[in-house]
């Protein structure tokens, strides 16, 4: 088996021993076995040549092309022709940093209100969404059903979910004004829900309501991989429910949360459905997410060169989070082992 | 072992509530979409002082819907089922293949996860316009460019899944049919795929679900008679009135088919995540 393995394979690293098995060719010559193994080895790469091509055309070539343009002024006028736009250089992103004038201050704002609303909603995503599946860890009647019901938010397509929730954030039609004025009486009038301070709190709230049946999914799936012998063995030892949760559930998960964080983060920021949906092409101010922000600085205002500088900014951003964030989980995980 | 007291009560109150946040908008979809139009244009109540079905009739002529349900459909099947192709074929490769630039690919796909959609938007436009013009291939506003678009969406975390999924597929299953005269396909296909199909299906699944419930692309990529579920939806809003009767028999209506295929198939996608995503 290892002799028909690639020298270039172990050097990889990744999946240390050779990994298949051809036919076995012993004492044939090198030059009978070169064709076959020429093809051994391009196989590989013809089998991902699809995905190859895919990724190419629809995330590499536009990313480049998105990075160009961030150096070009281009405006509506050159839509039809943007190799034509003028090269301003790095213009664009002196704009988009210049905090002190109009359009750096609300790309700032907006930087500001997602990192505090993408803080809040995958916390509480996380937090009821661990709790709901460290409740349903053990079996109960009626756990089947409940699985499904809780998995309904996450099946629903976005636009249908969220066009309801704006139809029970609306002012004199919607459901959560008539319990909290008309029944409960906590308000003196009817808040507005989609404009104004309040549009952060409805975007917050459909969001949780959204995003929360991932993390419960990812969290179930590592619950089932934590062996019950631990909990025996705890319970022998005397351990209470509560103790067995806090000395082995959470800790068992911290691999799956690592994982789950970095995912429910990076969606949560780069969410446009959600905000679009539920507000419309301009978000009110106190909810105006990033990737609202720049689809209404380039679709709305036709501004595509600042767009793409924003948009080149955000991934910058995306990337140093993303790199820290594996850095620090890594290097905890690693010393966890010692 | 019997679990205490406070943790059943704990756990009773938790999930009730947690139940009734979830059901919520469920039940204001249900409930408004058999409304009368004076029962959703006043004040909300819990209970519809009218009962009738007339949104359900309604919604076909309000806006053209099967033609936008028509074209989701195409979309997201084609989106789907080419993806889940591409899928399988680089994850095999990448699971059961040592090759110079592996970990490069798979950081790299992985990596486009994380890119906000806006920022391929904006070049993707640009581009399918433009090649549109110079070429006379219309991506533009064309089912093609949305099919396109969309299954590179699902590919990354299908490649991801797949592969888990057939990295805990024993390898000597497929050596041994390659020793029984079986090519790297024909071992792909006999021994690998048949057995990682609750993995395929989950990535499938998955893969349909973000076509279908996709927004921001169908808003740029679509015309007037390419325009899909997402957009088309929209068009119940007139200048003078929403009607919100209508708005939740439609949202109900393509909620339908998702929502069903999901929880027949959740158990799938639970096995599929646990082989996959969690490791």
């Amino acid at each position: 088996m290892t002799t028909l393995t690639s020298p270039r394979g172990p050097r990889d690293g990744t999946e240390g021993e050779g990994t298949k098995a051809g036919p076995p060719t012993p004492g044939r010559t090198l030059r009978d076995r070169l064709p076959a193994r020429l093809r051994r080895l391009s196989l590989p790469y013809l089998l991902l040549l699809p995905a190859l091509l895919l990724e190419l055309l629809v995330h590499l070539v536009p990313m480049a092309v998105g990075i160009f343009m961030s150096f070009k002024e281009l405006t509506q006028f050159f839509v039809r022709d943007w190799g034509a736009a003028p090269w301003t250089g790095l213009d664009n992103y002196a704009t988009a940093v210049d905090f002190d004038a109009p359009v750096g201050e609300a790309l700032l704002h907006s930087f500001a209100v997602t990192v505090v609303f993408t803080v809040l909603s995958v916390g509480l995503c996380w937090l009821i969404g661990t709790a709901a599946a460290v409740f349903m860890q053990e079996n109960f009647r009626g756990r089947g059903l409940l699985r499904a019901v809780f998995l309904t938010p996450y099946a629903l397509p976005v636009y249908a979910a969220v066009i309801t929730w704006s139809f029970m954030f609306q002012r004199d039609t919607g459901l959560i004004n008539h319990v909290l004025h008309d029944q409960l009486g906590l308000t003196d009038t009817r808040p507005f829900w989609l404009i104004g301070d309040n549009s952060f709190v409805a975007l917050l709230t459909v969001s949780v309501w959204k995003g929360w049946p991932f993390a419960f999914l990812i969290v179930m799936a590592g619950l089932q991989n934590i062996p019950k012998e631990l909990y025996e063995a705890a319970a022998i030892d005397g351990a209470g429910i509560w103790q067995q949760l806090r000395r082995i559930t959470l800790p068992s998960l911290r691999p799956v949360n690592q994982v789950l964080v970095l995912v429910l983060f990076l969606w949560t920021f780069n969410d446009f459905n959600t905000p679009y949906v539920l507000f419309g092409k301009a978000a009110p101010e106190a909810a105006d997410l990033i990737s609202i922000h720049i689809y209404q600085s380039s679709f709305v205002t036709w501004n595509f060169g600042a767009g793409s500088a924003m948009s080149v900014l955000l991934l910058l951003f995306l990337l140093l989070v993303t790199a820290g964030y594996l850095l620090v989980t890594s290097r905890g995980r690693r010393s966890a082992d010692v | 072992m019997a679990a205490p007291r406070s943790f059943l009560w704990t756990r009773r109150i938790f999930l009730t509530l947690l139940t009734g946040f979830v059901l919520l908008p469920v039940y204001v979809m249900i409930s408004s979409s058999l409304k009368p139009l004076e029962d959703v244009s006043g004040s909300f109540h819990w209970l519809p002082s009218g009962f009738t079905v007339r949104p359900y009739l309604d919604i076909w002529t309000t806006v053209p819907l099967a033609d936008y349900f028509m074209n989701s459909l195409i979309v997201a099947g084609a989106a789907t089922v080419c993806s889940v192709v591409i899928a399988v074929f680089a994850a095999y490769a990448v699971s059961r293949y040592t090759f110079r630039g592996k970990r490069v690919f798979t950081v790299t796909v992985l990596s486009t996860q994380m890119f906000p959609g806006i920022l391929f938007l904006l070049p993707l436009f640009l581009i399918y316009v433009n090649l549109g013009n110079a070429t006379g291939i219309a991506l533009f506003g064309s089912r093609a460019g949305l099919i396109l678009t969309y299954l590179t969406f699902s590919l990354p975390f299908s490649i991801w899944m797949l592969i888990g999924y057939f990295d805990s597929v024993p390898r000597e299953l497929d050596e041994a049919a390659l020793v029984d005269g079986c090519g790297p396909l024909g071992a792909l296909f006999r021994v690998v795929v048949p057995a990682a199909i609750p993995g395929i299906v989950a990535v499938a699944v998955y893969a349909f679900m973000t076509a279908w419930g996709e927004v921001l692309f169908a808003s740029v990529l679509t015309n007037d008679t390419t325009r899909t579920l997402a957009v088309g939806l929209q068009g119940y809003a007139t200048q003078n009135d929403v009607y919100w009767n209508q708005v939740m028999a439609a949202s109900l209506v393509v909620s339908v088919p998702v929502v069903a295929g999901f929880l027949l198939l959740q158990r799938y996608l639970v096995a599929g995540l646990t082989a996959g995503a969690v490791k």
